[in-house]
């Protein structure tokens, strides 16, 4: 890996999204309207919004960072940059923690954005600090940068890399604890939960949530999904080949 | 140690590739000069485009031996000594072309400032160096992806079909360019760049020094356009082309 080029091209995806004023607009707004409308639909029943809502903070940058990079990723195999990229003396590493770098940039804001507008404008009642709060959203950019790499390698074109997001999100989704706590679900699906990554970053931001200080649950969740994100990110940086038939 | 002045540029011998089911390069063997400019030409699908990524490292599948610059296809040692342009153009359409070359400069690590001016005046695209490169038209396009190739001065220059779609006083400009190149009086002005050009263009082809003429994954010729004219009695490498081409497709006919 070279410091150099890593940064080069994280300066390059964020002037790629400089010219692209809607989607950089899209990233940052959308999240903190869904909010918005949540914390309208609990209007009646303000406490089930403290926790949805933090489970929501945890989810918005694992689902915009996963299809964003997809796309991203896929557009750079399919436009033969990422041939040209990979035939120049270029890391994967470079690549790969340049895209997760730029992104990470996007989401501190759009997590910076969420949180404020959540804490002081829908009054979500935290124990914990907001920087605990950020802390995970960044690991979630990790995570959903890595996966959409990841999953990019599987896809053949722009079609089937959004069918990816159902079929690698929508899962999680259903079993991180958002709908039904996991300790209560069917023993399978518990265990199923259990290796699923979202759903320590959701659990992470409940334990922000109830919790003054940094509890050892709160240090295992970080530990788990910074370490998934890691993982994953090793495995979509080995699918980017310099050779292809 | 590398041998990085003598002996050809690109060396293959029973170079064989496999794309998907079928065998595209079958045992090929061929020489390409240092210094010099050879066209590579063929029918469309005999195989050009993979020959060339083969040479740039980005083919999979290859076997038989394939010696660029003195050591093997894409190593990691030859990934800045060669430059290759894709058929397609491969640039980042939703950034200017100036962002382009900045970053392909940082990747190759050029830090001299006219690096990248010098390349857009090559192609004649300084006055568009602020256009995003999705807004251009599909020539200049292609421009900003051979513009990309060129640099950092690379010692071997794979272009496939690089004037494809150009008016001819550009197609004249570039291939000035690129013999300025070949006997290294252009560019930073270090020693004669090698180049390999594939084309359909038959004007060009009377240009390069060396002719590699392929159909359907082998080489049919390897000489000099002069010696191809004598060797077919033909006038043009127009007419040769067409002449072996068919010498070859009856051979191969059924009786
Ligand atoms: N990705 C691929 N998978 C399988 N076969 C391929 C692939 N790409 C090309 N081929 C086959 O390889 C053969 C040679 O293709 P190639 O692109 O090298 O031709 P070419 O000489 O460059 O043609 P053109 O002049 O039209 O660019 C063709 O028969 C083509 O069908
Ligand atoms: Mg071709």
């Amino acid at each position: 890996m070279n410091v150099t080029r890593t940064l080069a091209t994280a300066r390059r995806v964020l002037r790629q999204l400089g010219h692209d004023p809607r989607t950089i607009a899209l990233l940052l707004l959308v999240p903190c309207l869904l909010l918005l409308l949540l914390r309208w639909v609990f209007d009646s029943d303000p406490r089930a919004f403290d926790s949805i809502g933090a489970s929501l903070l945890g989810i918005f940058p694992l689902v915009t960072m996963f299809l964003v990079t997809s796309i991203a990723t896929l557009r750079e195999r399919t436009s033969g940059t990422l041939e040209r990229l990979l035939s120049m003396p270029l890391g994967k590493a470079d690549l790969v923690v340049g895209y997760a770098l730029a992104f990470g940039l996007v989401a501190v804001v759009q997590a910076g954005l969420v949180t404020g507008l959540s804490i002081w404008g829908l009054d979500l009642d935290f124990a914990g600090s907001p920087w605990l709060l950020l802390v995970i959203a960044l690991l979630d950019t990790l995570l959903g940068t890595a996966l959409g790499l990841f999953v990019s390698a599987f896809a053949a074109s722009e079609f089937q890399a959004v069918q990816f997001m159902p079929a690698v999100i929508f899962p999680q989704l259903l079993l991180c604890g958002l709908f039904t706590p996991r300790d209560t679900m069917q023993p399978v699906l518990e265990a199923m939960s259990n290796v699923l990554p979202m759903s320590y970053a959701v659990d992470g931001m409940n334990e922000v949530l109830r919790h003054a200080d940094v509890t050892g649950d709160f240090v295992r969740d970080v530990c788990v999904v910074a370490g998934s994100g890691l993982l994953v990110l090793v495995l979509g940086a080995a699918t980017l080949r310099r050779r292809t038939a | 140690m590398m041998n990085k002045t003598e002996g050809p540029a690109v060396r293959a011998r029973g170079l064989t590739v496999v794309r998907g089911k079928r065998t595209v390069l079958d045992g090929l063997d061929f020489d390409v000069p240092r210094g010099q400019v050879t066209g590579l030409l063929g029918p469309s699908g005999c195989g050009k485009s993979t020959l060339m990524r083969a040479i740039a490292g980005t083919q999979a599948q290859v076997t038989g031996s394939l010696d660029v610059l003195g050591g093997p296809a894409g190593s990691a040692s030859l990934r800045s000594r060669v430059g290759y342009c894709t058929q397609a153009p491969s640039v980042y359409d939703d950034l200017t072309v100036r962002q382009n070359l900045d970053y392909f400069a940082a990747v190759l690590r050029l830090r001299a400032r006219g690096t990248v001016d010098r390349v857009l005046a090559d192609v004649d695209l300084a006055d568009h160096a602020d256009s995003l490169a999705g807004n251009l038209s599909g020539g200049q396009r292609s421009r900003v992806s051979l513009a990309t190739a060129l640099l950092g001065a690379p010692e071997l220059l794979v272009l496939d079909e690089p004037t494809v779609g150009l008016d001819p006083v550009l197609r004249r400009d570039l291939w000035d360019l690129f013999h300025r190149l070949a006997r290294g009086t252009a560019g930073d002005g270090t020693g004669g760049t090698t180049l390999l050009i594939s084309s359909h263009v038959m004007d060009e082809a009377e240009r390069c020094d060396r002719l590699l003429l392929m159909r359907s994954g082998r080489v049919l010729a390897d000489d000099t356009p002069a010696a191809l004219h004598d060797r077919t009695g033909t006038g043009t490498v127009e007419a040769a082309f067409l002449r072996l081409v068919e010498a070859a497709n009856d051979m191969e006919a059924p009786r």
